[in-house]
């Protein structure tokens, strides 16, 4: 198993674009976008986590396997927030007489 | 190959008793070394990726139920926090994940002056950020905004319910709690790899303690990632008009 060994100039960059994100992410909390704010809010911070991800974890450059195990973790968050709201979202539905 | 090679080896040297097997050990000893190291890394890859998902799931999970219900009154209680010594903190956050990576980078290229530096960096960092957390708690403590009997929140015009701000800061802390708890585990594991460091433990062929530790310091950096916008930006627009 050859190790990658990700070169410094990458870590920079990748640290620059995390900078600015955060940047931009404060900036635009400034405006009320309504229900665009979570949206916004959360689309830089998947884009943040996927950046330290890939590069600052080294998963762009691991096996297979470290990919199934990451996806995993993702989709079992899915399925978790996705269940609950189902529920949540739909207990008004029906009502159950007393 | 190792052990095919050396059983003939082992055999011609049956006659020494003891002594064949310790030449043995040391002809096969930076094979060895190497085949484990990779296997460790791959298992730890694996073992640190299958974990960092659970932590703190059924905190966010609490968080979206909430904020779903009462949008407003999080958006109020959340404008009482201080954006700015947050966004300090996700600096901090980030920089010290930087400082990680190029600690990882040296141990890979054998490099242990400049690996102990980047990690003693990632525990100055680190404890930055828990002094600056420390700061805000007491803050919160001397306004009253610790949720418990002595809750008190202030709100602007519109009063909502004080229960519902009480239900975001009851949140804010067990979610920043639970972070700043891995972030006092990472800057011990920092002080572990600091001293195995000095003794010279880590060589191009073995550093995997470096590696994984790294992998564990930028899943709380993600947390934090998320964190953030999520605490202390969602009431943000409030108070700059």
């Amino acid at each position: 198993m050859s190790e990658h060994v990700v070169s410094k100039k990458t870590y920079f960059l990748i640290f620059g674009a995390l900078m600015v994100l955060t940047t931009l992410t404060v900036f635009i909390a400034n405006f009320d976008l309504g229900p665009l704010n979570v949206i916004v809010a959360l689309s830089i911070a998947v884009l943040k986590a996927t950046l330290v991800v890939l590069y600052f974890m080294h998963v762009r450059y691991s096996s297979k396997l470290t990919w199934v195990f990451v996806g995993a973790g993702f989709f079992w968050l899915a399925i978790l927030i996705a269940f609950t709201f189902s529920d949540f979202a739909t207990r008004s539905w029906v009502v159950i007489a007393k | 190959m190792c052990s095919s090679g050396l059983s003939t080896q082992d055999s011609a040297l049956s006659k020494h008793g003891r002594e064949s097997h310790s030449t043995s050990d040391w002809a096969c000893a930076p094979l060895r070394q190497h085949g484990a190291t990779a296997r460790s890394r791959h298992a730890g890859d694996v073992g640190v990726f299958d974990h960092r998902n659970h932590v703190l799931r059924g905190l966010f999970l609490s968080y979206i139920l909430y904020r779903t219900k009462f949008p407003d009154s999080f958006a109020a209680a959340s404008s009482h926090l201080d954006w700015k010594l947050g966004a300090f903190n996700t600096a901090v956050l980030i920089f010290s994940s930087l400082t990680m990576a190029l600690a990882v980078y040296y141990s890979q290229v054998g490099d242990r002056r400049k690996l102990l530096g980047f990690l003693v960096l990632t525990i100055i960092l680190g404890l930055t950020f828990l002094v600056v957390k420390a700061i805000e708690y007491h803050e919160k403590y001397v306004t009253h905004h610790v949720p418990g009997p002595f809750f008190g929140f202030k709100w602007d015009e519109p009063a909502g319910d004080p229960r519902q701000a009480e239900m975001f800061y009851y949140i804010y802390f067990a979610m920043t709690g639970v972070h700043a708890l891995h972030m006092v585990i990472g800057i011990g594991i920092m002080l572990v790899l600091v001293l195995m460091a000095k003794r010279g433990r880590f060589t191009p062929e073995y550093h995997s303690p470096v590696e994984i530790s790294g992998l564990y310091w930028h899943f709380v950096d993600i947390v934090w990632i998320f964190l953030f916008p999520l605490l202390y930006l969602l009431g943000a627009h409030i108070h700059s008009h």
